[in-house]
């Protein structure tokens, strides 16, 4: 049975390691500070015990607030899971630092969400639109999309 | 004197009679070796999960249909995992076992066309297809039965499945399980030494095990490479525990290994389908729900191991009958994220081949 | 050298005319049997019906095809070639039906008994790739340009083996006609030359395109390959140029292996329609059941084992007839019979099929 890590003691444990880097945690997961995610995210896939080396998904939501992105991971030698989550603020032009240097089944999905939300991915090697055409203009998923 | 060459650009168009569905790959080719190659989709996108957010939680069932049109029924369950996940449903047991029965049977359809046209990728002219799609003829014969539906199926709800099993069902299933290992084993024999099939197939398009695991690769692709992950013993969902079954795995992670994984799955269907059918309950099929599903706030992710992969849905629930945002972790969009790694170095012959051994449903990358 | 037989009343002209007339309604009507024939037996091997709407059984099925590619729009690529367009199908076309003069329906008759018969055989047969190559370059296609690429590195590479295996049969009938040649098989040279027998099947299959080689108009790759923008009787001219080559193969190999029209109670040229029948059967039997080659895989078969093979048969048959000029043909059968199974055994764990993956 995979093991769905509680999000508060991981939360303990990055906050050792990265002071300040937590936003929130809960028993489902955390949410990390945009800044630190390349670190915290870095030191969850190569730490001994944690070791998640497996990226299942990233999502993103729109709470009209902020856009919220969830990325899903699993580690296939322990056999446990974790939820950690980013916010970005501002509809203007949102962006978040890659995880593709570290996971590289992030690419399709990341460009995904640029095309649906508009969140820009920092150093993405690629970031152009892949379901939608080139020349579309607008991000469909945003909840202020207005159709007609 | 030393003549030009120079690698021209190929367009493997999305009108091409072996992408299966609209997939469209720019090939740079120098002679017959491909040099460099993107694929671009999209052109079947038809926003499934923005539609999704303006239905309510049973409404949404016929859209993940569509979602892979030739694994319907495994569609369907991972959707309802995920609702009941989110709004603490639990399902009774006669609709646990009608739902293992269903899915498994949905497992060996996909896999015979994932198989069938795999093989007519490599030239085998249309027989191997044509026999196995006799064995997936009565896979939907049995469906009909069920749901009166050949192809988007529909049937299952949250809480349990939308109806009970008619009584010819069981009898037919029978005759099914009772036949198939021998059909399996036919396929085997005609083509599983084939030196022409070992010399397209062997050594080709390899995914080393740890670039597949960087990739998020998942299903028959995945456990080709060495790793034996699969969703129904790593995370068991519904009652896979209470079942005996093996997760076959290959060793080189090229064509011919991906090919092996799809057929000795489909044993293993079978084997899980007569242990279903022995210890099947009688009771209810559908939990006394309400009609409108009405999930508290929260969050859920349901996955399943669907035939070409982790079919996994994000629901996100602001306390109405919509969703307020539905994602599908679409498996074949994650898997073709090596593709070009796979091919570069290869021939022409070897693209297609090592395309079709991936299996896609262009349906379910762009959703 | 007797071209035209004592018998003949009329003279020389009436002989060719009749001549003529008869080979146009053979290969014609045998083609359009030959196409029947195919889609109904693929069809049951593939457990499903062929055609069977069109007439009873199906019958008039490749005459309702002909109707139709007689009736399409000619469409021609706008950039493409047009005098190279409209000039392929017919050299693809002609060499096949000049196959057809020197192969003997009966004793005695034939169009023309050249007394260097396979000789011309093989030389006019490979005029026609020609037109291959001509229809894939003026269609202004990268997909049609592979396939014409493809067609030309195969047929050259499998000439050689196929003449060599020839060279055989010719070492032991003694001479290069074909009449002589279904004359001196009193054992027929299937059974004295089984290696031959085999190399000359599989290059030939390779020649004429056809399951396993038939990579130039595969369907999952190339989309046709060089008749992707051929429409209407053009293209219709240039399937007639597949199947005829098919035919001639048949009616190739029926001479020279199986005994041509030599049988014991039916008439000659009834013998002569069965055996090419029976060819042509096992031809469509193997496009039912193999997946295809890929290129690389085509040439290193050509290049590494039917041409050794090809030069190590050519050796072992003069050797023998050289060695054992009285002794009965009877007791080579099993001596040829054995060495083909040892030496296939021995080569195909030889050698490697294709090379890999290229460093880019």
């Amino acid at each position: 049975m995979t093991l769905a890590l509680s999000g508060e003691e991981i939360a303990k444990q990055i906050e050792k390691k990265f002071p300040k880097s937590i936003v929130k945690s809960s028993p489902e997961g955390l949410v990390v500070d945009r800044e630190f995610l390349l670190e915290v995210a870095s030191y969850l896939k190569t730490a001994r015990g944690l070791d998640f080396d497996y990226l299942t998904a990233i999502t993103a939501v729109d709470y009209l607030d902020y856009f919220e992105v969830v990325y899903q991971l699993t580690s296939i030698k322990h056999n446990h899971s974790l939820v950690v989550k980013a916010r970005c603020y501002g509809r203007e032009n949102p962006s978040l630092p890659s995880v593709v240097s570290l996971w590289r089944g992030a690419d399709f999905q990341e460009r995904e969400i640029y095309d649906l939300f508009g969140i820009n991915f920092e150093g993405h090697p690629n970031l152009k639109r892949i379901v939608l055409w080139a020349g579309f203009e607008g991000h469909p998923l945003r909840k202020d999309y207005l159709r007609w | 004197m030393v003549i030009k060459t120079e690698p021209f650009v190929v367009n493997f168009g999305p009108a091409h009679p072996s992408t299966h569905g609209v997939f469209r790959m720019r090939m740079t080719l120098d002679g017959e070796v491909i040099v460099d190659m993107e694929p671009v989709f999209g052109y079947l996108h038809r926003g499934i999960e923005k539609l999704a957010e303006e239905r309510t939680y049973t409404g949404c069932i016929p859209l993940t249909d569509r979602l892979d049109y030739t694994a319907s029924m495994t569609n369907n369950f991972a959707y309802v995992l995920a609702v009941e996940r989110l709004a603490g449903i639990t399902v009774p047991e006669r609709a646990e076992y009608i739902r293992v029965i269903m899915a498994e049977l949905q497992r060996i359809a996909s896999h015979l066309i994932a198989v069938g046209t795999f093989l007519n990728d490599c030239g085998a002219f249309m027989t191997p297809v044509l026999y196995m799609l006799r064995e997936r003829e009565k896979i939907l014969d049995l469906f009909d039965m069920v749901s009166g539906q050949r192809l988007t199926y529909n049937y299952m709800r949250v809480g349990g499945v939308s109806q009970d099993i008619p009584e010819e069902f069981i009898p037919a299933l029978k005759k099914f399980v009772k036949e198939m290992p021998g059909w399996i084993d036919e396929y085997d024999r005609l083509l599983k030494e084939n030196e022409i099939l070992l010399a397209r197939t062997k050594g080709v398009g390899i995914l080393p095990k740890e670039l597949a695991i960087n990739i998020s690769a998942s299903g028959p692709v995945l456990r080709a490479s060495g790793v034996k992950r699969d969703i129904r013993r790593a995370d068991p969902y519904s009652i896979y525990d209470r079942f005996e079954f093996d997760i076959p795995t290959g060793t080189a992670g090229d064509c011919y290994d991906r090919y092996r994984v799809r057929i000795e799955e489909m044993r293993q269907s079978v084997r899980i389908l007569k242990q279903a059918m022995e210890q099947l309950p009688k009771g209810k099929v559908r939990s006394d729900v309400p009609h409108l599903t009405h999930p508290p706030v929260g969050e859920a992710y349901g996955h399943i191991e669907a035939p070409r992969g982790e079919l996994g849905f994000y629901l996100v629930s602001d306390n109405s009958i919509a969703p307020y945002r539905f994602h599908v972790r679409a498996p074949t969009l994650i898997n073709l994220t090596a593709l070009r790694d796979m091919m570069v170095g290869w021939k022409v012959a070897d693209a297609i081949i090592i395309f079709g051994s991936i299996d896609i449903c262009v349906a379910e990358v762009d959703r | 050298m007797a071209v035209l037989p004592a018998d003949w009343p009329g003279g020389f002209w009436v002989h060719w005319g009749v001549f003529v007339v008869i080979i146009f309604v053979f290969v014609l009507a045998m083609v359009m049997g030959f196409i029947w024939f195919e889609r109904r037996a693929l069809g049951i091997m593939q457990a499903r019906l062929g055609p069977n709407r069109a007439g009873p059984f199906g019958l008039l099925q490749p005459v309702a095809d002909v109707i139709k590619l007689l009736t399409k729009e000619d469409i021609v690529p706008a950039k493409g070639d047009k005098w190279v367009h409209w000039l392929a199908p017919v050299v693809a076309v002609a060499p096949m039906l000049m196959i057809f003069a020197v192969v003997p329906f009966q004793g005695g008759a034939s169009m023309a008994d050249l007394n260097i018969g396979i000789l011309y055989i093989v030389a006019v047969s490979s005029i026609s790739v020609l037109g291959v190559f001509m229809a894939g370059w003026a269609s202004n296609n990268k997909y049609s340009l592979l396939g014409a690429m493809r067609m030309v590195a195969s047929v050259v590479s499998y000439e050689i083996p196929v003449v060599l295996s020839i060279i055989g049969v010719v070492l032991l009938a003694g001479s290069l006609s074909m009449q002589q040649i279904v004359m001196a098989q009193d054992i027929p040279f299937i059974l004295l030359q089984p290696l031959g027998f085999l190399l000359f099947f599989i290059g030939a299959c390779a020649e004429i395109n056809r399951a396993p080689f038939d990579l130039l108009e595969a369907d999952s790759e190339i989309v046709a390959g060089f008749n992707t923008e051929y429409s209407g009787m053009k293209w219709g001219l240039l399937f007639l140029a597949e199947y005829g080559e098919a035919l001639a193969i048949s009616a190739i190999v029926t001479t020279l292996f199986l005994s041509g029209w030599r049988g014991p109670v039916l008439p000659p040229w009834l013998w002569f329609l069965i055996k090419v029948g029976a060819v042509f059967f096992v031809i469509v039997w193997i496009r039912a059941t193999v997946p295809r080659v890929r290129i690389d895989q085509l040439m290193a078969l050509a290049w590494k084992f039917l041409f050794p093979l090809a030069l190590l048969n050519l050796l072992i048959t003069a050797v023998e007839i050289l060695v054992f000029p009285a002794v009965s043909l009877w007791v080579l059968v099993p001596i040829n019979i054995a060495i083909m199974i040892v030496l296939v055994i021995l080569w195909s764990r030889l050698f490697k099929l294709g090379w890999g993956r290229v460093e880019v």
